[in-house]
């Protein structure tokens, strides 16, 4: 072998090395996929997945503002992908590289262009609702037949509370989406920003406190399906999640979600490419294949979310797409609110009044 | 030559690994908020030249610690964390004592195998071994079924999610840190001091504290130290074993992370909890070094 063979050789290889090296960093919540769709994306495209998981908006957004996450694709709700923009997190989109786009949904559209104007920076990956996850037989045993589930009384009233405690409650630790339901519940606007309003959240919480067992985001899921507790304030494909394992498990346990009648606080999940992602073309790769009708539909189908695709729809199975505590009829509609991001001297206030909340101090 | 050099190491360490970051952190707790990334300013511009060197000094202030005085939260915090701490590093103290002291005078062919023992749990990750106890401690979990198979209680019992869970963890995963020292010391100790105590009319109680204690004193500060100074800072225990009203410092330091977005306050937050732990341990070192020199 010559060495100017040698040479090419080791050229070729270097190209083979840097095109089979080509990988995308994904950073999602926790629950939130069919795994399934991770290897189709790998097999379709030759990119080296690299999925990652979280259970809080916290703990993103802080690596988001301390840069250098080495993500490619990030899922933050709407709120805080609002602040995260304006702290110049993301990198505008390059809707040429996202020929699916014409597969999303005006209704989802036009609500997610309040927290990103022109929807620039993102894309809808699901939504859904914040409401409350039943263990039907133990809460109807409980507190009787006529047991208000689909009501935040089961929640925010002491008397109720008192007697589900002995089964468990669970609340998610999110007081962006706690307070604003407290709030509504007492007729106050659930997104206030006024200090003295927010204030009354936490005379909500004061008397229920003792009777709550754990403030969490994730672990309900399990509690919830295999019996431990009887109520959780959660996120409805969450608790949609936790009611499949539930009969999966065939252990009995029957779980029910509602968004309650009283309104109940929509929210959305959006895809976004980290301003310094080492490799936003791999990231608009990804985003697309996600917006494609068959496999949004296909993660749907699996978490139990609703989504911001119109398109994937027709893929739906009637379970998701006919169960009105994922696509809400239009008149449930109506009934579901939205919040905005707290600025930062409000944001301490309610994080103080979160914590006053969960440790009475 | 060659000894300053051997002295350099260890200096060069503690300089890059402790002041740097002690130093990165104490300028983060004199900056402000800001929505940006990195959440906070003034940062650093060097190509400003002196002028901006000068304006970045300006604009430091105190007043996050002025903030931390103006809430009960902190200091409450600091005193709950004191407390869990220093109860959990007494628990461990007592568990781990009898421990080091019978693997100290097992038959010596016997005394790497019990070492090996107190080191395996290390070879499973931390997170895992805390789940584990989410798992024995829960009202479905093993130990509740355990006592309800006995027929000891009726009612499964609350553990999990309180503070008892929070002390169990602790002790868990803290215990090898104690046991190791103390054994460290007991080993080293010469038998024939006991025998002579004997000699000298010691009942054998007696001479374990008169001996043996005083001893193996070095290892027994050195296991409380290992194990209080982290148990004091500690979060993954208390937010997995602890319930919503276990309060402590790591956890209102994550709250003020991540939750306000505050990493000045945040910092304030670490640097005085650093003060609580050196002071303290610079004071006890210089008092052992008096003593020292008044033996000597």
């Amino acid at each position: 072998m010559t060495s100017k063979t040698l040479g090419s050789v080791a050229v070729l290889a270097l190209i083979a090395g840097a095109a089979s090296a080509q990988e995308v960093r994904v950073y999602n919540w926790s629950d939130y996929i069919d795994e399934a769709l991770l290897t189709q994306f790998e097999e379709e495209t030759g990119i080296d997945l690299i999925y990652d998981v979280f259970d809080s908006n916290e703990v993103l957004e802080t690596k988001m503002l301390a840069g250098s996450s080495g993500y490619d694709v990030v899922v933050p709700t709407g709120t805080f992908l609002q602040r995260q923009i304006e702290a110049g997190a993301f990198r505008k989109l390059d809707k040429s590289q996202l020929p699916n786009l014409d597969n999303m949904w005006d209704v989802v559209s036009s609500r997610t262009a309040q927290y990103d104007p022109d929807n620039a920076y993102s894309i809808n990956y699901m939504w859904g609702t914040t409401g409350i996850g039943v263990n039907v037989g133990k809460v109807t045993e409980i507190l009787g037949e006529d047991a208000p589930i689909s009501s935040w009384d089961l929640v925010f009233d002491p008397a109720n509370m008192e007697k589900l405690a002995e089964c468990g409650v669970h609340f998610l630790d999110a007081p962006a989406e706690m307070i604003p339901a407290a709030l509504n519940y007492i007729g106050e606007d659930p997104d206030s920003h006024d200090p003295d309003v927010i204030a009354k959240a936490g005379e909500v919480f004061e008397p229920i406190r003792p009777y709550i067992q754990k403030f969490h985001s994730s672990e309900y899921i399990n509690a919830l399906a295999n019996g431990d507790i009887c109520v959780a304030v959660g996120w409805s494909g969450d608790i949609l999640q936790a009611r499949d394992r539930a009969a999966e498990a065939d252990n009995g346990v029957v779980i029910a979600y509602n968004a309650p009648d009283e309104g109940a606080q929509m929210w959305f999940d959006q895809m976004a490419i980290p301003v310094d992602a080492p490799n936003p073309e791999a990231a608009h790769t990804f985003l697309n294949f996600i917006m494609d009708a068959e496999n949004m539909a296909a993660a749907s189908n699996y978490v139990y979310y609703a989504n911001g695709n119109e398109a994937s729809q027709e893929f739906l199975v009637e379970d998701v797409i006919g169960d009105p505590a994922i696509y809400p009829t239009p008149a449930a509609l109506e009934n579901l609110f939205t919040t905005t991001p707290y600025p930062p001297r409000v944001q301490r206030t309610v994080t103080r009044l979160w914590t006053e909340i969960k440790s009475g101090v | 030559m060659r000894k300053a050099f051997l002295i350099a190491v260890p200096y060069l360490w503690l300089l890059l690994l402790f002041l740097v970051p002690f130093l990165i952190v104490l300028k983060i707790s004199l900056s402000d908020i800001a929505l940006a990334i990195p959440p906070y300013t003034p940062t650093l511009d060097v190509s400003a030249g002196w002028q901006g060197i000068r304006e970045f000094f300006a604009a430091l202030d105190f007043e996050n610690y002025v903030f931390l005085t103006t809430d009960d939260l902190y200091w409450k915090a600091y005193l709950s964390s004191l407390q869990i701490a220093g109860v959990s590093t007494l628990i461990t103290l007592a568990v781990g004592y009898p421990i080091a002291y019978a693997m100290a005078r097992a038959a010596p062919e016997w005394r790497p195998t019990l070492l090996m023992l107190v080191i395996l749990p290390f070879w499973t990750s931390f997170l895992i071994r805390v789940y584990s106890w989410m798992g024995i401690l829960s009202s479905e979990g093993v130990l509740n079924q355990l006592l309800m198979g006995l027929g000891l209680i009726s009612e499964p019992l609350q553990i999990l999610s309180t503070n008892i869970a929070v002390y169990i963890g602790i002790v868990y995963t803290y215990l090898p840190f104690m046991i190791l020292p103390i054994y460290a010391a007991l080993e080293k100790m010469d038998e024939s001091l006991l025998e002579a105590a004997e000699d000298l009319g010691c009942s054998r109680l007696s001479a374990f504290w008169l001996v043996t204690v005083p001893l193996s004193k070095s290892g027994i500060i050195a296991g409380c130290f290992l194990v209080f100074i982290p148990a004091i800072g500690e979060f993954v225990i208390p937010s997995l074993l602890g319930g919503s009203n276990t309060l402590m410092i790591g956890k209102v330091l994550w709250e003020e992370f991540f939750s306000n977005r505050d990493w000045p306050v945040a910092s304030a937050v670490a640097i005085i909890l650093l003060l609580i732990l050196i002071v303290p341990i610079v004071l006890f070192q210089r008092n052992e070094q008096k003593a020292r020199e008044a033996e000597g």
